[in-house]
C-alpha cells in the first residue's frame, strides 16, 4: 500500500495541500519586528530625545523594522532567507510610500470637497452665484461640459495622429523615423504654458480663432500627442514579430497586417496610451487661461466667441476669489477638484470598458451563431478521420 | 489571370496546374555574411520535400526565400532564381502578396493571432488578402480547413475561444488550417513539430500525408525519423565552419536514408554528427 492510498477519494476532491498557506512563523517575524520597532522608535523619539515630527518617526520606524526583521529572520533561518525577508519588507514599505501621496491627495480632496455631493452643484452654473452667495446657488455644470468637450476634441485630434505616428515609427521606420521620434520626445518636454502661448499667438492673436474651447483643445492636443505617440509606439513594439510574419506569409499587405493584426493585438495597450494622454491634459490649467479664458455661464458650443469654462479653471478662479481659509469660494474650489477626480475616474473606467468590450460582444454573437450551426450539423452524422 | 482564379480548387485535382517549385543557383546574404551558396533544388508537385541538416546551415533561410519572406530582413540580399511552374517569383509581375498567398508558410513557433477567436484565425488570411465572403461561406471554410488540419473534432465546441487558449499542438494545427484557408499551392513548414509532443507531432504528420495529394509541401525538420516518415524527396544542407550552407546531397528519401552518395549524409542521417 502506497502513501497516496491513505488519502480517501473524498479528501482528494479538495486540494490536499494548501499551497497558499501563509507560514505563521513568517507572520510572527514581521509582526514581532514591527511591534518591537514601534516600541523602540517611540522610546527613541519621545522619551530619549524630544523629536516630535511624524516624518522622522516614520523614517526611524521603517529603518528599525527592517533591521529587526532581518535579525529575527537571521536567527531562525540563516543569512540567505534573512536577506530575502528583509528585501520583501523593504520593497513593501517602498510601495506603500509610493502609494501614500495618492491616497493622501484623494482623501484630502474627498474630505474638503464633499459638498460636491449635491445635485445643484452638478446641474447649475455660476451665473447667479457670487463668492458670498450660498453654496447651492451655483455649480460646475458649465465647467464639466467645457472639460468634456475640450478633452474630447483634443482626443479627436491627437489619438488618430498619435496612433498613425506610432505606426509610422514602428511599422515603417527608416531614417525619417529617427527624426520624428526625436521631435516627439522634444515635444513631450514642451511646458504646457508654452503650448497655450503658441495657440494664443498663432491662432488667437491672428484672429483665426476666438478664445474658445476649440482653441484650448488645440493647445491640449499638442500636449497629448507626444504621450500618445510614444506610448503607442512602445506597445506596438511589444507585438511579436512572428504575428506580422504570419500575416504577411498569408498574403496580407502591410496595411492589412497593421490594421487586422498589429493594432487589434495592441488594443489594450493603445487604450492605455489614450488614458495616459487624457491624464496628461485633463488637469492642465495654464494653457486654458490663455486660450479659453474661463466663464461663469453654461455654453456648450466650443466654437463660439462666448467663452467656455473647464474644471481646472473653475478651481483656479474660485481659489482666487477665496478669502482666508474658509468661505464658499474655497468650498467650491475643493468641490470642483472633487468633481474633476470623479470625472477622471469615470473616463478611465469607460476607456477600459471600450478597450475590451467590443471583442466580448462580437464573440458572444459568434457563439450564438455557431451554437445554431452545431444543432443543424448534429442531424447529419459527420465523417471525420480518426 | 489563371493564377488569380479563385475557382481553381473546385476543379478536379488532375486539371489543376502543377506546382513545382524550382530553385536555381540561389545564394543569400545577411549583410556581408553569406549564408547560402548556389543552392539548386527542385521541389516537385504533390511530393513532400524535406530539408535536413544541422542548425545554422541555411535551411530556414532557404525556406524563407521560397515565399519571399527573406527580403523582410533589412540586411538580407539574394542571388539566383526561384520559380513556381517556370515563373520566376522574384521577377514575375505578380504582386508579392499574391506570391505569398500561393506559397503559404507554417512557422516553427505556433503563432495564432491573439486578438482573434479560433474561427476568426482560420479565415484571417481571407480578410488579410482582402477577399470578401459571405457568412455561410466563412463557416464552411472554417470547418473545411479545420477538418483538413485534423483539428475540427477538438475545437468544434470552442470556435469562439481565443486562439491562444488552445494547447501548443492545437495552435500549430490551427496555424496550418489558417494557412490552408487561402488555398495555397505550396506549403512551406519550418520545423512545425519542434515544440510539440509526440501525439501532436503524429497528428501533424498525418495532416501532411493527406495534404500531399493536393499541394506541394516543403518541410524543414531536425527529426530524422520524421523526415524519413513524411518525405518523398530529401535535401541535406551543410555549412562548413565560416562557410555558407550548401546542399551536399538531394534525392529520393529512401536513397538518402539507405545508400547516400556522400559519406557525410550517411553520418548525419544516422546521427553520427550534427
Amino acid at each position: 500500500m502506497s502513501v497516496l492510498d491513505l488519502t480517501s477519494i473524498e479528501e482528494l476532491d479538495r486540494p490536499p495541500i494548501d499551497i497558499r498557506r501563509v507560514d505563521p512563523d513568517v507572520v510572527r517575524t514581521y509582526l514581532g519586528g514591527a511591534v518591537a520597532s514601534f516600541a523602540a522608535t517611540w522610546l527613541i523619539c519621545f522619551q530619549l530625545t524630544s523629536m516630535s515630527g511624524w516624518v522622522g518617526f516614520t523614517a526611524i520606524f521603517a529603518l528599525v523594522t527592517l533591521i529587526l526583521v532581518w535579525v529575527l529572520a537571521y536567527l531562525q533561518w540563516g543569512r540567505v532567507l534573512a536577506a530575502d525577508h528583509a528585501a520583501r519588507v523593504l520593497i513593501g514599505m517602498t510601495a506603500a510610500i509610493a502609494v501614500a501621496p495618492l491616497v493622501w491627495i484623494v482623501a484630502t480632496v474627498a474630505a474638503r470637497g464633499w459638498h460636491a455631493l449635491s445635485i445643484a452643484f452638478w446641474t447649475k452654473d455660476l451665473r447667479f452665484a457670487g463668492p458670498q452667495d450660498p453654496f447651492d446657488a451655483g455649480g460646475v455644470a458649465h465647467s464639466i461640459v467645457g472639460t468634456l468637450e475640450v478633452v474630447g476634441i483634443a482626443m479627436l485630434i491627437s489619438v488618430p495622429l498619435g496612433v498613425t505616428s506610432a505606426v509610422f515609427l514602428n511599422e515603417i521606420g527608416g531614417s525619417l523615423a529617427r527624426l520624428v521620434r526625436m521631435l516627439t520626445d522634444a515635444m513631450s518636454a514642451v511646458p504646457s504654458i508654452v503650448a497655450g502661448l503658441f495657440v494664443f499667438a498663432v491662432f488667437i492673436q491672428s484672429d483665426m480663432l476666438p478664445q474658445s474651447g476649440f482653441a484650448a483643445a488645440i493647445a491640449l492636443s499638442l500636449l497629448m500627442l507626444p504621450t500618445i505617440t510614444r506610448t503607442t509606439e512602445v506597445v506596438l513594439r511589444l507585438v511579436p514579430g512572428g504575428l506580422r510574419e504570419a500575416s504577411l506569409a498569408l498574403g496580407g499587405s502591410e496595411w492589412r497586417t497593421t490594421r487586422n493584426v498589429v493594432l487589434p493585438t495592441a488594443r489594450a495597450g493603445i487604450v492605455t496610451a489614450v488614458i495616459l494622454g487624457i491624464a496628461r491634459v485633463i488637469g492642465e490649467t495654464a494653457p486654458l487661461i490663455l486660450t479659453m479664458l474661463g466663464a461663469q455661464i453654461f455654453n456648450a458650443n466650443p466654437f463660439s466667441t462666448d467663452k467656455q469654462d473647464a474644471l481646472p479653471l473653475f478651481v483656479w478662479n474660485q481659489v482666487k476669489l477665496a478669502t482666508g481659509s474658509e468661505g464658499v469660494a474655497l468650498q467650491r474650489a475643493w468641490s470642483g477638484a472633487f468633481v474633476l477626480m470623479v470625472l477622471v475616474l469615470a473616463l478611465f473606467v469607460a476607456a477600459r470598458l471600450l478597450g475590451t468590450g467590443r471583442t466580448r460582444q462580437r464573440s458572444s454573437r459568434r457563439h450564438e451563431r455557431s451554437m445554431r450551426a452545431r444543432r443543424v450539423r448534429t442531424v447529419h452524422p459527420e465523417k471525420e478521420r480518426p | 489571370m489563371t493564377l488569380l482564379d479563385d475557382q481553381r480548387l473546385d476543379r478536379p485535382v488532375e486539371s489543376r496546374p502543377l506546382n513545382t517549385l524550382t530553385a536555381r543557383s540561389v545564394s543569400a546574404w545577411f549583410g556581408s555574411h553569406k549564408v547560402l551558396e548556389r543552392v539548386d533544388l527542385e521541389m516537385r508537385a504533390r511530393e513532400v520535400t524535406a530539408l535536413i541538416g544541422p542548425s545554422g546551415c541555411g535551411k530556414s533561410t532557404f525556406l524563407r526565400i521560397l515565399n519571399r519572406m527573406h527580403e523582410l530582413v533589412p540586411s538580407a540580399s539574394l542571388a539566383g532564381n526561384v520559380s513556381l511552374d517556370g515563373r520566376d517569383i522574384y521577377r514575375h509581375d505578380l504582386p508579392v502578396t499574391e506570391i505569398r498567398r500561393r506559397i503559404g508558410m507554417v512557422f516553427q513557433k505556433p503563432n495564432p493571432f491573439p486578438a482573434m477567436t479560433v474561427a476568426e484565425n482560420v479565415v484571417a488570411g481571407l480578410r488579410l488578402c482582402g477577399r470578401r465572403i459571405t457568412r455561410a461561406e466563412r463557416d464552411d471554410v472554417t470547418e473545411a480547413c479545420l477538418r483538413r488540419a485534423g483539428l475540427w473534432s477538438e475545437v468544434r465546441t470552442r470556435l469562439d475561444a481565443n486562439g491562444g487558449a488552445l494547447s501548443g499542438g492545437q495552435q500549430q494545427r490551427l496555424c496550418i488550417a489558417r494557412a490552408l484557408a487561402v488555398q495555397p499551392d505550396v506549403l512551406l513548414m519550418d520545423e512545425p513539430c519542434s515544440a510539440l509532443d509526440p501525439t501532436s507531432t503524429r497528428r501533424i504528420e498525418e495532416t501532411i500525408a493527406e495534404l500531399r495529394e493536393e499541394i506541394t509541401i516543403v518541410i524543414v525538420t531536425h527529426n530524422m525519423q520524421q523526415a524519413h516518415r513524411v518525405s518523398d524527396q530529401c535535401a541535406f544542407f551543410l555549412a562548413g565552419e565560416h562557410e555558407p550552407g550548401r546542399i551536399v546531397e538531394a534525392g529520393a528519401t529512401a536513397k538518402i536514408f539507405s545508400s547516400p552518395d556522400d559519406p557525410r549524409t550517411l553520418d548525419y542521417v544516422n546521427g553520427r554528427f550534427g
